[in-house]
């Protein structure tokens, strides 16, 4: 809770070295931070463009598995796939409302997502051509969101970490549905098994850049661990998804399409990990730029629903304003 | 998109169950009260986290100023003879 009277109260702050240096104290000392506390401007920008892009990824995450809702092979799956789209659009809005604490409106982040300005995870920008991929979105996808997610319970940033624990906790179900249906798929017909496998040929790659940039070209990486925004990097996150991953995929007879994949017995301190082949990063880059198969069509989806609502928003507001003045 | 569209904030408060208080779980955005209960119903209790909601307009929440924290919270600090310990009672009594 918060008082919208007092965001930007500090603007006026100088932010000189004491400044800087009482703030990361405190960062030090795992206080949480909270919306009416004095923090850098460098720290809130990041946490409303990271917020932002995280809460843009779960509304536009909504609309790869949508697209499946009605073609659901039976009402168990269709009732969970209803219930997954549906929490997805609740963690969107736990996490406008946290990026709002910091001072930015709800209007202006919807803006700058249909004017492309903001970014959401590339993910979102590949198809759903099979009810495979519904699986292997939610045992990969949000296998991989879930490894980001948690450590993110404990951001330095209160509103940011309490939305996550909320996000984390009703995320589980996600992946393990999703698990659960690649699996059936692979007890079943020659046909269903190879559709697992096409799809997980086809989302491997792109679920291992949800990590984002390796850490040696991450421009954000240094200082948001400082500040304990972050607290793995990028790379540490990967190989422990790879590592939870590959055993998985095992156990149900897929094969992870990576030909340099290997078990290597001194990675993770000794404790062993694998070995994965080169990330085609010019294939990251062009979806984050713009240039995936699906970019031009989510965001064409998102600006019709945001247009078609608008008559319902002008509604609600009218009628709210009559009630007022009756 | 003028300031005039903007939906105002209301605070959500979720009871999670009889004999307990309400507490704060977050915000959303709606017209008037009739929609933020509807919204907080969907969006903070789908796997039964409350059977009674409360919503206020955020700006009728009055917050106290975090930089005046230490003055008005460390004076409780050095107080300790407002808690049950600082009082030397035999142990003979037993509970008290």
């Amino acid at each position: 809770m918060y008082s919208q009277g007092l965001i930007g109260a500090d603007s006026n702050i100088v932010e000189d070295q004491a400044f800087l240096d009482a703030f990361q104290q405190r960062i030090d000392a795992e206080e949480k931070i909270e919306p009416n506390d004095p923090m850098p401007q460098a720290y809130r920008n990041t946490l409303i463009r990271m917020i932002g892009q995280h809460a843009h990824s779960e509304i536009v995450g909504m609309l790869p598995e949508g697209n499946w809702i009605t073609r659901a092979p039976s009402l168990r799956r269709k009732v969970a796939l209803l219930a997954k789209v549906q929490d997805e659009g609740g963690h969107g809005l736990y996490l406008y409302s946290a990026a709002e604490t910091l001072g930015v409106s709800r209007e202006q982040m919807t803006e700058e997502l249909l004017s492309g300005k903001a970014k959401y995870s590339s993910i979102f920008n590949y198809p759903t051509p099979s009810w495979a991929d519904i699986g292997t979105i939610g045992w990969l996808v949000d296998g991989a969101a879930i490894m980001n997610q948690v450590p993110l319970c404990r951001c330095s940033y209160g509103p940011y970490a309490r939305a996550m624990i909320r996000v984390c906790k009703e995320e589980s179900f996600h992946q393990r549905q999703g698990y659960e249906l690649v699996k059936t798929l692979c007890e079943g017909t020659a046909e269903q098994k190879a559709m697992a496998q096409d799809s997980l040929n086809r989302w491997w790659w792109p679920s291992l850049m949800m990590f984002g940039p390796s850490d040696t070209d991450s421009q954000h990486s240094d200082q948001s661990m400082k500040w304990k925004i972050k607290r793995f990097t990028n790379d540490a996150l990967r190989q422990k998804f790879v590592d939870a991953t590959i055993p998985q995929a095992e156990l149900i007879g897929l094969h992870v399409p990576d030909k340099d994949l290997k078990w290597n017995e001194n990675k993770n301190d000794g404790k062993g990990g694998y070995d994965f082949g080169e990330i085609d990063w010019d294939e990251f880059w062009r979806v984050v730029k713009g240039h995936g198969l699906m970019n031009k069509d989510r965001i064409k989806a998102r600006k019709k629903a945001w247009d078609d609502g608008a008559w319902v928003r002008e509604a609600a507001q009218a009628f709210a304003k009559k009630n007022v003045a009756a | 998109m003028s300031e005039e569209a903007n939906m105002p904030l209301w605070e959500v408060f979720i009871r999670p169950r009889v004999g307990l208080h309400h507490k704060h779980v977050g915000s959303l955005h709606a017209a008037d009260s009739t929609m933020a209960l509807q919204a907080a119903r969907d969006v903070y209790t789908r796997r039964e986290e409350g059977d009674s909601i409360w919503v206020v307009a955020s700006k009728d929440i009055y917050a106290s100023d975090p930089s005046q924290a230490a003055e008005n919270f460390d004076p409780a600090s050095d107080k300790v003879y407002r808690h049950p310990s600082f009082y030397d009672i035999p142990d003979e009594v037993g509970h008290m």
